[in-house]
């Protein structure tokens, strides 16, 4: 992998001027602020200063019964809103050892799919739009508005989710639902060769890309970086095979893994994985079997005291719900280790010495969520 | 996967406390019957704190009468009473170091380490090839600690190890994990934060999610916004 | 009265005055215009490359939307940043779209469109065109911003990089037509469109063959060479370092609004129709239809009617042109700054001299034997 050395000419320390990349910049999608100390074109050092949207929604987690708690994990990463209340309704179910009836399992399985489809979707654009191309993120929002609409004829909202029920989900899904899931599919698969043409093969689009931002598979283990970032270096790690949740399992789909290291196999994990989706999806709409959707939960649900983890794969990568129960109602502690805040964290290093641009498209390819990074 | 976490957990053995403090008294339903194989001398004291489950955490409003060091309360602690053998009998007490069931936890390793070994316990993480997930905090002001949990996951066996620290509630003090996982600064920058727990060594505790001029630690249970 | 008054001034001392002060409305006017709806062109194009429907509310097809615009900018107040270089600040901005106005004056629209008939045309055209990356320069370092400072860097650096390649691909130009008058080249170009001197040098129809004489064999080339500068000089995507809004805000303009910002808004159309104006004129023939030597002289004998198509067959090449720039803005993203420059320094400088030594060889070739 030939990766260009840009190394700032002349003393780095000698004459550095401080610039503020945020908290409202075009680049950083909501308010994340980098305080960038630069030598003319070149990064010396960037430091994220997160924390503009903090909720404290892990407090909010302490004063709120578990099904209180559950719209507001929808809340956190609202791109991918799914598979956050995945997480902390698995948590719950196995802290409390409930029962998910196989078709619930089915739905969350196509609707965490199609979620993650959306999510990579805008990432994709929002992708390009930092390099400089604004036709993509329309084209990615009209397919985007493809899953809204499925969605939203079955949970009723089209970002923020809350569909999914300790035991279960909140309403069956229709066959008017899984017809669209199977209709879908081949639509965006031919979209996805539209995409290859537009974007992938673009030969401004790979120089932007390629060698730039090297985070290499040491990096991403000491910072715990996840999710996409994780695969584009080359480490085989997704929570879907390493700690099967849900029935994730019974599906025949691959984790798709770059060596480069490099935005470029970041890009083009996502690019797979929307592929490898659309596999899920297409099996899951096949066999997914008749039957309750909801098991049987107690209706007041205390959790058993003692910690339980839960982790489930994000659209941006591994998130770990830790609830800690005293046996109230009310958890005693929630953790939400959220993927975008250690994928950032390992901003700072990668950074050191590129250009802005460069580090644009490096924070690009990051995905960044900003309420995520801040919970 | 088992065997190399046992291996793990023979590498944890000697950083881990002696005895478990029993944190939350509801975490000790009714103190288990007699015989249990290994995890006797910790079991053997677990009733230290009042078992009346009203006194736990969160619900009381005065400071909690803190205790200089953790490891003293459980030393008299009152003999195990009678089980009233239940039909179901509850779990035991965690052990020091705890081999969960995945399917249960989470987790397969759990270990509970003295606070000056929380930087050796990292190095063996590093060592094994574990990544970092998270650092946080918990909160228990009835027996004055701060705890803190180390997260670790590993990405070729999809391992998970979890590991804790306890430190007293009003010198929280522990050494930082950030030289063995640079992941660890933002994720202790945060639990400082949350918890105002000092990380000895960490190169910038300024507040980071909160505002610049924090002073309040909102995740202790006697914080009230 | 009016009559004599009207004689007065389209008599011979005073009408070349007339003339002048008509001209400099109309290209005032011209500029205006362009300026307003290409950027209706632009939004609307915009919106068909992005499956939208682009400004539809106000009026028709959203054809209101410039002058909505316009009333809006004018009406916001004029602000300098605290502690910045007012002078240099507001000089900016009437410096950025000064030359534009100047160049359009010595540009042929027509058979007789034309304001000023320079023997220099070409050389004047480029040497205002040059003042444009001065007052984005001023700009960016006048308002006291780090980002407007930064795109200030850029974009001299940028400018001052391909504007080397561009006025070398002109300098061929010159040798084959042996004139700067920008007028004397379109006459030259007469003809079928193979007369023109994109295609001029690679074959003769008139039975030069292959290479003949007062060609350039790699002329298509030097058209792209142009052309690619073109986009550069006026900072458009994919190199619009100098507002580069995911990078620097707003580059340059970072601190510039309502009006302020307009102007360089408009100036950057201003530039966009300059340039493709000129490309159409070194290249592609300016006025002439490239349908054959008949239809060329019946543009030239007809008198207004001719004139008219002839402006027509112009302003067809030249939108055209500028439809592509739309058109590569919104297809392509931006490149890194040291790509933009690699392209330059190493690959459109060292072939603009290669066709600039090419054409020189061909030129003398013939007087060897």
């Amino acid at each position: 992998m030939n990766i260009p050395q840009l190394i700032p000419v002349g003393d780095p320390s000698a004459e550095t001027f401080t610039i503020n990349l945020g908290p409202q910049h075009p680049a950083t999608h909501g308010v994340l602020r980098v305080k960038l100390e630069m030598d003319g074109e070149f990064i010396v050092n960037a430091q994220p200063v997160p924390g503009y949207i903090h909720r404290m929604h892990e407090k909010m987690g302490e004063n709120r019964t578990y099904a209180q708690y559950l719209p507001n994990t929808s809340r956190i990463d609202y791109l991918s809103a799914m598979t956050y209340t995945h997480a902390f309704v698995g948590a719950v179910e196995k802290a409390a050892k409930i029962e998910v009836p196989l078709r619930a399992e089915y739905i969350r399985v196509i609707t965490s799919e199609l979620n993650r489809i959306s999510s990579h979707l805008v990432g994709w654009g929002a992708w390009i739009m930092d390099l400089g191309g604004f036709t993509p993120i329309l084209y990615a929002f009209d397919d985007r508005e493809k899953i809204l609409d499925l969605l939203e004829a079955i949970t009723g909202s089209r970002l923020t989710y809350c569909y999914y029920r300790f035991g279960g989900v909140c309403d069956d899904v229709d066959q008017t639902f899984i017809d669209g899931c199977k209709a879908f599919v081949p639509y965006m698969r031919e979209r996805m060769k539209m995409y290859k043409k537009l974007v992938t093969g673009n030969i401004i689009f790979r120089k932007r890309v390629e060698g730039i931002g090297p985070i290499s598979a040491e990096m991403c283990r000491k910072y715990g970086a996840c999710g996409p970032v994780l695969r584009g270096s080359g480490v085989n790690y997704d929570v879907r095979k390493a700690e099967p949740y849900s029935i994730y399992n019974q599906f025949d789909f691959d984790i798709p893994v770059y060596q480069e290291c490099d935005s470029l196999a970041r890009y083009l994990v996502r690019m797979d994985e929307i592929e490898q989706s659309l596999r899920i999806i297409e099996q899951a709409c096949a066999k997914i079997p008749e039957g309750p959707f909801q098991g049987k939960v107690p209706r007041i649900l205390k959790l058993p005291v003692g910690d339980t983890c839960f982790a489930t794969e994000c659209g941006r990568g591994r998130l770990l719900v830790r609830i800690t129960s005293d046996g109230k109602e009310e958890a005693y502690r929630i953790r939400l280790r959220t993927p975008c805040f250690t994928n950032l964290s390992l901003f700072e290093e990668a950074s050191q010495g590129m250009m802005l641009a460069d580090a644009i498209s490096l924070m690009a390819s990051l995905d960044l969520v900003i309420p995520d990074i801040d919970r | 996967m088992s065997s190399s976490i046992e291996q793990l957990a023979k590498e944890f053995a000697p950083l881990a406390v002696k005895e478990m403090v029993q944190l939350p008294p509801a975490l000790v339903p009714k103190p288990a019957p007699a015989p249990k194989p290994a995890a006797a001398p910790a079991a053997a004291k677990p009733a230290a704190v009042p078992a009346d489950p009203s006194v736990v955490g969160r619900v009381i409003p005065n400071p909690p009468s803190v205790a200089p060091t953790p490891a003293p309360k459980p030393a008299v602690a009152a003999a195990p009473k009678p089980a009233p053998a239940p039909a179901a009998p509850p779990p035991p007490p965690p052990k020091p170091v705890q081999i969960w069931k995945f399917e249960d936890k989470g987790l397969h390793l759990e270990v509970t380490v003295e606070p000056a070994n929380v930087v050796a316990a990292a190095e063996i993480m590093d060592r094994h090839g574990f990544a970092i997930d998270a650092v946080t905090g918990m909160d228990w002001p009835t027996q004055g600690l701060l705890e803190v949990i180390y997260d670790f996951l590993h990405f070729q066996t999809g391992e998970r190890v979890a590991y804790r620290a306890r430190i007293a509630r009003n010198d929280p003090k522990i050494a930082t994990i950030s030289k063995v996982f640079p992941g660890a600064d933002w994720h202790e920058r945060e639990t400082h934060d949350f918890f105002g727990i000092n990380f000895v060594g960490h190169r910038d505790l300024s507040p980071f999610m909160l505002p610049d001029d924090a002073t309040y630690h909102p995740l202790l249970k006697d914080f009230k916004a | 009265m009016i009559e004599s008054i009207f004689k007065f001034f389209t008599t011979e001392p005073y009408w070349t005055l007339t003339r002048s002060i008509l001209y400099l409305v109309g290209i005032c006017i011209f500029v205006a215009a362009n300026a307003a709806y290409l950027v209706w062109v632009e939004r609307k194009g915009a919106g068909r490359f992005q499956r939208r429907p682009g400004p539809t509310e106000s009026g028709p097809w959203g054809l209101l939307q410039p002058p909505a615009d316009g009333i809006k900018l004018l009406a916001k107040q004029l602000m300098a940043p605290p502690g910045s270089d007012k002078i240099l600040f507001w000089a900016a901005p009437l410096m950025v779209i000064a030359p534009p106005l100047v160049c359009l004056a010595a540009i042929p629209f027509g058979n007789n469109v034309l304001a000023r008939d320079l023997n220099i045309g070409l050389l004047m055209v480029f040497s205002f065109g040059s003042i444009n990356v001065m007052a984005l320069m001023l700009g960016g370092w006048a308002s006291r911003n780090k980002y407007a400072i930064i795109s200030a860097a850029r974009v001299v650096s940028q400018n001052v990089a391909y504007e080397i390649p561009m006025l070398l691909v002109v300098i061929t130009i010159i040798m084959v037509t042996g004139t700067m008058n920008l007028q004397e080249i379109i006459v030259q170009q007469a003809g079928g469109f193979w007369n023109w001197n994109i295609l001029r040098g690679i074959w003769d129809f008139s039975g030069g063959g292959w290479g003949h004489i007062g060609g350039n064999l790699l002329a298509p080339v030097t058209f792209l060479i142009f052309y690619i500068c073109m986009l550069a000089e006026t900072n458009r995507a994919p190199f619009d370092m100098a507002e580069a809004e995911s990078e620097l805000v707003a580059g340059a303009f970072t601190e510039y609004g309502g009006m302020g910002f307009g102007v360089f808004f408009m100036a950057e159309y201003a530039n966009i129709v300059v340039g493709c104006a000129l490309a159409t004129i070194l290249f592609l023939g300016g006025w002439q239809s490239g349908l054959g030597s008949g239809f060329g002289t019946l543009l030239t004998s007809w008198g207004v009617i001719g004139t008219v198509i002839g402006v027509g067959f112009f302003f067809a090449k030249m939108y055209f042109l500028i439809f592509s720039v739309v058109w590569i803005r919104w297809t392509f993203p931006r490149t890194q700054f040291y790509g933009l420059l690699n392209l330059s320094w190493k690959i459109l400088i060292p072939i603009s001299l290669f066709t600039l030594l090419l054409t020189s060889v061909l030129l003398k070739l013939p007087r060897l034997f």
